[in-house]
C-alpha cells in the first residue's frame, strides 16, 4: 500500500503557493449564483482576492457540497471531492482545458497557486454551456479555474505586477507579471512564481487525564517554480489564445504521526515533480447558425520518488520514476437552428501513455474517443439542456494480453430550470446525469496492485433546487441571493483497494456501492451601512448522509463512509471602508469517522478554523500598492483533516502586491 | 452601526472558542461471550494490527474465568503512553513476567507488565517484525540492516535484547527481510522473505549459534519465506508465501539435520501447533486468477502429513472473509480464528470447541492477528 500511496501522489501538473490578486482590469461578476441552471458556486475577482488562502484548493474549501481531503502544510496533497462521488469524479479544467492524470486520477489543487486566478468555480453535474467539448460533459462535477486574461487601460501598453508573500513555515513567495499589449489584435502575459518553505510547524496531540505532547512537522519543505506564458488574439467574430506552463517542484513527505520514540527517526523521503504543458484554444462563430470551437494540448508529466534508508534507517529503499504523456484535441461544433434552439456536436481524443521503472511493468497506452451531442432549449421562462456522451476506450500494453479490454460507454445528462415568475428572479431547477470514471491506469497495471479486470465506476446524480436573488432598497441589505439544492447520489461499482493475503498487498476491486442525499445552501448577501462602508457575507451549509451499501452481511452496512461530516458549513464576512478591507472566514467541519465502522474507535473531532485579514491599498509614487496581514486559524485549534496528518496551528502571512 | 457588527463577531468568535473538549481515551468495550471456567491458563491476549499509518494497533483481552472480553485495553491503562500503542502490531508474546508487543511501523517494541498490561518500556528497532526468547534475552528480527552499497540490497538482522535492562544488546546480519524465528538446541532459525526484492525473493533460513551470536550458516528451502514454527519432535515447520504468481505457498519441513526432509504442497499463511497438531490456514492471493483461495488443514507432525483439510466442522468458515490469526489452547484445545474482514472495520474472533464447532464469537480490534496465552490473570485495572 505504501508504493499506492506515493503513486497517488503521482499528481499531474501544476502550481504552488500562496496568493491573490488585486487586479483592477479584472471585474468578474461576484456570485454567479443564480445565472446558470445547473448548481454553481464561484469564487472571483475581489472576493478571491480578499480571501486567506494558499491555493486553489483552500478557496474551494468555501464551497457547499464540496470534502477536501488535506495532508497539511503548504506541501501537503489536497484534493477535492463533490458530494461524496469521489476525488476522481471531479473534472479540473484550467483555462477551458481538463488536466489530465490518466495514471491516478486526481488533481492536487494545493499546488495550484491563486496568483494568477481570477475565478474558481465548481459545477455540479456539468457546466450548462453546451457549446464546449465533449470532455466538459464527462465528470460528475467539475472545478473551473480561469486565470487572467491581459486588460489595458486606455494609452497603456503594459502591465507589471510585483508580489511578495512571506510568513510563518519560512515561507517566500515571490511572482511577477508582465502584461504587454503587442497590437489591438494580440496581447502577451508572462508570469513567473517561485515558493519556497520549509513546512515546519509545531503540533499538538492531547487525551484527557493523559499525554499532552507537543512536536514539530518535519521533512514537509517545498521549493517551486512555476512559469506561465500566454498569448490572447482576437480575430473577426472569435479570439484565440495560447498557454505554454511549467512547473518545477522538490517537496519532502513529512508522513504520517504514529507512535515512535521521540526525535529518533524522521522521514527524508522525497518527490520530485516536472509538470509541463502547452495547451491553445480557438473559437469563432462563423454565422448566426454555426459557431466553431477547436481546442488541443500536450502535457509532459514526471515524478520521481525516492525513499533512502541511509537517510532513515526505518524505511525500505524505493526509488520510482514515472512519466506521463498526453495528447488531447478536441472539435465542439455550435449549430443555432432557432433563436431558442441550439445543438452542440463535439469529438475528443486523447492519447496518454504512462511509464514506470516497476518491477514487471506493462507501460500501458490509453486511447480514448469522446463524442458528445448536446442541445438547449430557452424558450420564455423554461430552459431545458439534454446531452449525451459517449466515449470509447482503447488500452495497449508491451506485454501482450495485459491489457484491459475495450470500453464503450453512452452517458446522458438532461438539465431543467423554471421561473415561474416574470418579475422574480426565483427559478426551480433540477438536473439528472449519469456519468462514469474509467479506471486510472494505476488501478489497472500498477505492479502487484492493478487488475486489469476492472469496470467503470457508475455515479447517478439527482438533484432539485431553488434560486432566488433580490435587490432591495431603503435597507442596509442591498442584495441577496440564494440557493438550495437537494440531492440523491449513487455511485456503483466504486473501485476500492481490496486487500489480498496481508496487509502489505492490496488490489483494485469493483466493489462498493454507496448511496448519498445531501442539501447544500449557499447565501449571499451585499450590505452598504455607510456611503463608503459595504460588507459582503457569505454563507454555505451542507448537510450529507453517505452510505456504504456494499456488502449486506457487514455489521457496518449502511455506515456513513469515512471522512464525510454529516454538516458542515462556513461563513465568510468582508467589510469593507474605502480603501480598507477586513476579511473574516469561518470553516466548520462536523464530526466524522475515519472508517465505515461509525464506532468510537474511529470517532474523528469536529474542527473548525477562524481566519482574519486586513489589507490596504494605496497609490504610492503614483503606484498602486496592496499591503495584506493575514492570521490563519486564530485561535490555534489543532485538528486533522486526514488521520495522523496535523494541521497548522496559528499562522501568519504577510503580503504586499505593486502595480507598476 | 460598526460597533454593533465587532460586539456580534466577538461573541461568534466566543461561541466557537470555548467549546472543544479535550478528547478522552476510547474506553474498552467488554462482552460477556461465555461461562466461566478456570484452568492454569487464564486468558490470552488479542494484538490487533490495524492499517498501516492509522496509528491505531491495539490489544484485546479474553478472561477465562469470567468469560469475558474485553476488546481496547490499552489505551485506558496507559493514558499517558503518546499516540497509543502504535502503529501496526506485528506480534506478541511473554517471557518472564513482561508482556512484548512488536510494533512494526512504530519501529518499537512495547513491553508491558503481564498482570496490568502497563507500560514498562519500549525497546526501539527500526523496522521490527517478530520476537523470541531464550536464556533472560529477547530476540527481534529486523528488517533494517546497515546498507552497505546497493540499497536494494540491505540484508536484516536480528537485535539480542537483554529482557532485564530491555537494551539491545548485540545484533546478527542475516538474510533478506527476516520474518518469524525459532529457537532449537541453542540455535536460532531465522526465516528470510526478501520480500521488497521482487522476483529476488531470499529463500534462506538462517542459523545463528546463540553462544557467538553468529549466523553460522543459510539453509535453501523455498522463496519469500515467512512463517516458522518448532513441533514436539524437534521439526520446524517454514511456510513460504510463494511468488503471488506461478510458485504457490508451499510448508517445508527442517529436520534435526537442518535438512529440508519434507515438502507437504501445503499453501500455508499462518500456523500454530500443539501436540501433534499443526492447524493451518492459508489466503493465497493469485495475480493470475485475481482471487484468494482459503483453505484449513490440520497436519499430523507424527506422520508429517495432512489429516484433515477443514478443522472447522459447522460451516462457520464460510463467514470468515479472511483468516488472519490462529491459536489453539494447549490445555483445551479449543480453536481460535479470527477474520480481518475488509482490514478497514473491526474484525471478528472466533472461538471453536476442538471438534470445530463454533462455540463463541465477538468483535475485535481492526486486523486482529497475534495471540498469545497467559497464566497470569490481568487485573481489573
Amino acid at each position: 500500500m505504501l508504493l499506492v500511496c506515493h503513486a497517488c501522489s503521482a499528481l499531474a501538473q501544476q502550481t504552488d503557493s500562496v496568493k491573490v490578486t488585486s487586479l483592477d482590469s479584472v471585474v468578474v461578476a461576484r456570485d454567479r449564483v443564480n445565472k446558470e441552471i445547473i448548481p454553481v458556486q464561484s469564487l472571483s475577482g475581489t472576493a478571491l482576492n480578499n480571501l486567506s488562502a494558499h491555493s486553489v484548493a483552500d478557496a474551494i474549501r468555501y464551497f457547499a457540497g464540496v470534502q477536501i481531503k488535506d495532508y497539511g502544510g503548504v506541501g501537503g496533497l489536497k484534493t477535492v471531492n463533490i458530494r461524496s462521488l469521489g476525488t476522481q469524479h471531479v473534472g479540473v479544467f484550467y483555462d477551458g482545458i481538463e488536466l489530465g492524470n490518466a495514471q491516478n486520477g486526481t488533481i492536487d489543487l494545493g499546488r495550484f497557486s491563486l496568483d494568477n486566478m481570477t475565478a474558481i468555480t465548481l459545477y455540479n453535474g456539468q457546466r450548462s454551456a453546451i457549446f464546449q467539448s465533449a470532455k466538459d460533459f464527462a465528470s460528475a462535477g467539475s472545478v473551473y479555474m480561469t486565470t487572467r486574461i491581459p486588460e489595458f487601460t486606455p494609452g497603456k501598453n503594459d502591465n507589471v505586477k510585483g508580489t511578495i508573500k512571506g510568513g510563518s513555515f519560512g515561507t517566500i513567495n515571490p511572482s511577477v507579471l508582465w502584461e504587454h499589449k503587442l497590437n489591438d489584435r494580440i496581447k502577451s502575459s508572462v508570469n513567473a512564481e517561485y515558493v519556497y518553505t520549509t513546512g515546519r510547524y509545531k503540533f499538538s496531540y492531547s487525551k484527557k487525564d493523559g499525554y499532552d505532547t507537543t512536536e514539530s512537522r518535519k521533512n514537509g519543505k517545498v521549493e517551486s517554480m512555476r512559469l506561465e506564458g500566454g498569448l490572447f488574439g482576437k480575430i473577426t467574430n472569435g479570439e484565440w489564445k495560447a498557454k505554454v506552463y511549467y512547473y518545477t517542484s522538490a517537496r519532502g513527505y513529512p508522513g504520517a504521526v504514529v507512535r515512535e520514540e521521540p526525535g529518533k527517526f524522521t522521514h527524508q523521503d522525497k518527490q520530485w515533480d516536472n509538470n509541463f504543458f502547452l495547451q491553445s484554444s480557438f473559437r469563432k462563430n462563423y454565422s448566426s447558425h454555426y459557431s466553431l470551437q477547436l481546442n488541443g494540448k500536450y502535457a509532459n508529466d514526471y515524478l520521481h520518488y525516492l525513499s533512502d534508508p541511509r537517510l532513515d534507517v526505518s524505511t525500505m529503499y524505493v526509488n520510482n520514476h514515472y512519466k506521463q504523456q498526453e495528447v488531447y484535441f478536441s472539435s465542439a461544433n455550435l449549430f443555432t437552428i432557432l433563436p431558442y434552439w441550439s445543438i452542440n456536436v463535439a469529438g475528443d481524443f486523447i492519447y496518454n501513455t504512462l511509464k514506470a521503472d516497476l518491477y514487471d511493468f506493462v507501460y500501458p497506452r490509453r486511447y480514448t474517443g469522446l463524442g458528445a451531442v448536446a442541445t438547449s432549449f430557452d424558450w420564455q421562462r423554461v430552459k431545458l439542456q439534454a446531452s449525451l456522451l459517449g466515449t470509447y476506450v482503447h488500452e495497449t500494453t508491451v506485454t501482450a494480453g495485459s491489457a484491459a479490454s475495450d470500453k464503450n460507454e453512452y452517458t446522458p445528462s438532461v438539465i431543467f430550470s423554471y421561473k415561474p415568475f416574470a418579475n422574480k428572479d426565483l427559478n426551480v431547477r433540477a438536473f439528472y446525469k449519469r456519468i462514469f470514471r474509467m479506471p486510472t491506469l494505476n488501478d489497472l497495471y500498477y505492479t502487484f496492485i492493478g487488475n486489469k479486470l476492472l469496470d467503470p465506476e457508475y455515479t447517478t446524480q439527482y438533484d432539485v433546487g431553488v434560486t432566488y436573488a433580490c435587490n432591495l432598497t431603503n435597507t442596509a441589505l442591498k442584495r441577496i441571493e440564494m440557493q438550495v439544492d437537494g440531492y440523491y447520489n449513487q455511485v456503483k461499482n466504486k473501485i476500492v483497494a481490496m486487500p489480498t493475503s496481508n496487509q502489505f498487498r492490496w488490489t483494485m476491486v469493483n466493489l462498493g456501492y454507496v448511496k448519498i442525499k445531501g442539501l447544500d445552501v449557499a447565501v449571499q448577501t451585499n450590505w452598504q451601512l455607510k456611503k463608503e462602508t459595504n460588507i459582503n457575507a457569505r454563507l454555505s451549509y451542507t448537510y450529507q448522509k453517505a452510505q456504504d451499501f456494499t456488502d449486506v452481511s457487514s455489521d457496518y452496512y449502511g455506515g456513513q463512509i469515512p471522512y464525510t461530516p454529516w454538516h458542515s458549513g462556513s461563513v465568510i464576512i468582508n467589510p469593507t471602508y474605502k480603501s480598507y478591507s477586513l476579511n473574516y472566514s469561518f470553516i466548520y467541519t462536523g464530526y466524522r469517522y475515519t472508517a465505515v465502522a461509525n464506532i468510537p474507535e474511529n470517532y474523528f473531532r469536529p474542527w473548525y478554523t477562524h481566519d482574519l485579514s486586513f489589507s490596504k491599498e494605496m497609490l504610492l509614487h503614483k503606484h498602486q500598492f496592496r499591503f495584506t496581514a493575514e492570521v490563519n486559524n486564530v485561535l490555534n485549534q489543532q485538528y486533522e483533516v486526514v488521520l495522523s496528518y496535523p494541521m497548522p496551528g496559528t499562522n501568519v502571512k504577510f503580503i504586499c502586491t505593486v502595480t507598476l | 452601526m460598526k460597533k454593533v457588527q465587532v460586539y456580534y463577531w466577538c461573541l461568534l468568535l466566543f461561541a466557537f472558542c470555548a467549546c472543544r473538549k479535550e478528547e478522552a481515551a476510547v474506553p474498552p468495550t467488554t462482552t460477556q461471550v461465555t461461562t466461566g471456567e478456570s484452568g492454569p491458563i487464564k486468558g490470552f491476549f488479542l494484538l490487533n494490527e490495524a492499517n498501516m499509518g492509522s496509528g491505531k494497533a491495539s490489544l484485546d483481552y479474553f478472561d477465562y474465568e469470567s468469560g469475558v472480553y474485553t476488546k481496547n485495553i490499552f489505551n485506558t491503562r496507559n493514558r499517558q503512553i503518546e499516540l497509543g500503542l502504535g502503529d501496526v502490531g506485528n506480534d506478541i508474546q511473554i517471557y518472564g513476567g513482561k508482556l512484548y508487543a512488536v510494533i512494526n511501523v512504530s519501529n518499537l517494541v512495547e513491553v508491558m507488565d503481564v498482570a496490568t498490561a502497563k507500560h514498562i518500556g519500549i525497546i526501539s528497532i527500526p523496522n521490527c517484525r517478530y520476537i523470541t526468547f531464550n536464556k533472560g534475552y529477547a530476540y527481534v528480527s529486523s528488517y533494517a540492516g546497515e546498507v552497505k552499497i546497493d540499497p536494494n540490497a540491505r540484508l536484516g538482522y536480528v537485535a539480542r535484547i537483554d529482557t532485564t535492562t530491555l537494551t539491545v544488546k548485540d545484533t546478527c546480519v542475516v538474510g533478506y527481510q527476516p520474518e518469524e524465528m525459532v529457537i532449537r538446541n541453542n540455535k536460532l532459525y531465522v526465516a528470510n522473505s526478501g520480500g521488497y526484492r521482487v522476483p529476488d525473493y531470499d529463500n534462506t533460513v538462517s542459523v545463528i549459534d546463540l553462544n557467538a551470536f553468529k549466523e553460522t550458516k543459510k539453509i535453501t528451502v523455498g522463496i519469500n519465506l515467512d512463517r516458522m514454527k518448532l513441533d514436539s519432535d524437534g521439526n520446524i515447520y517454514v511456510t513460504s508465501r510463494g511468488d503471488y504468481k506461478t510458485v504457490p505457498s508451499n510448508t517445508y519441513i527442517l529436520d534435526a539435520y537442518d535438512k529440508v526432509s519434507d515438502v507437504l504442497n501445503l499453501p500455508a499463511s499462518n500456523l500454530t501447533i500443539c501436540g501433534d497438531s499443526a492447524y493451518v490456514y492459508s489466503t493465497e492471493w493469485s495475480y493470475i486468477t485475481n482471487r484468494n483461495t482459503i483453505t484449513y488443514a490440520i497436519i499430523n507432525t507424527r506422520e508429517k502429513a495432512v489429516v484433515n483439510r477443514s478443522f472447522i466442522t459447522d460451516g462457520t468458515e464460510k463467514k470468515i472473509t479472511i483468516p488472519y490469526g490462529i491459536a489453539v489452547n494447549p490445555e483445551t484445545r479449543e480453536i481460535y480464528v479470527t477474520d480481518a474482514k475488509d482490514y478497514l472495520i473491526p474484525g471478528r474472533l472466533y472461538c471453536f470447541t476442538p471438534d470445530g464447532k463454533r462455540k463463541w464469537d465477538v468483535e475485535t480490534g481492526d486486523i486482529p492477528a497475534h495471540f498469545v496465552f497467559t497464566h497470569t490473570k490481568l487485573s481489573a485495572q
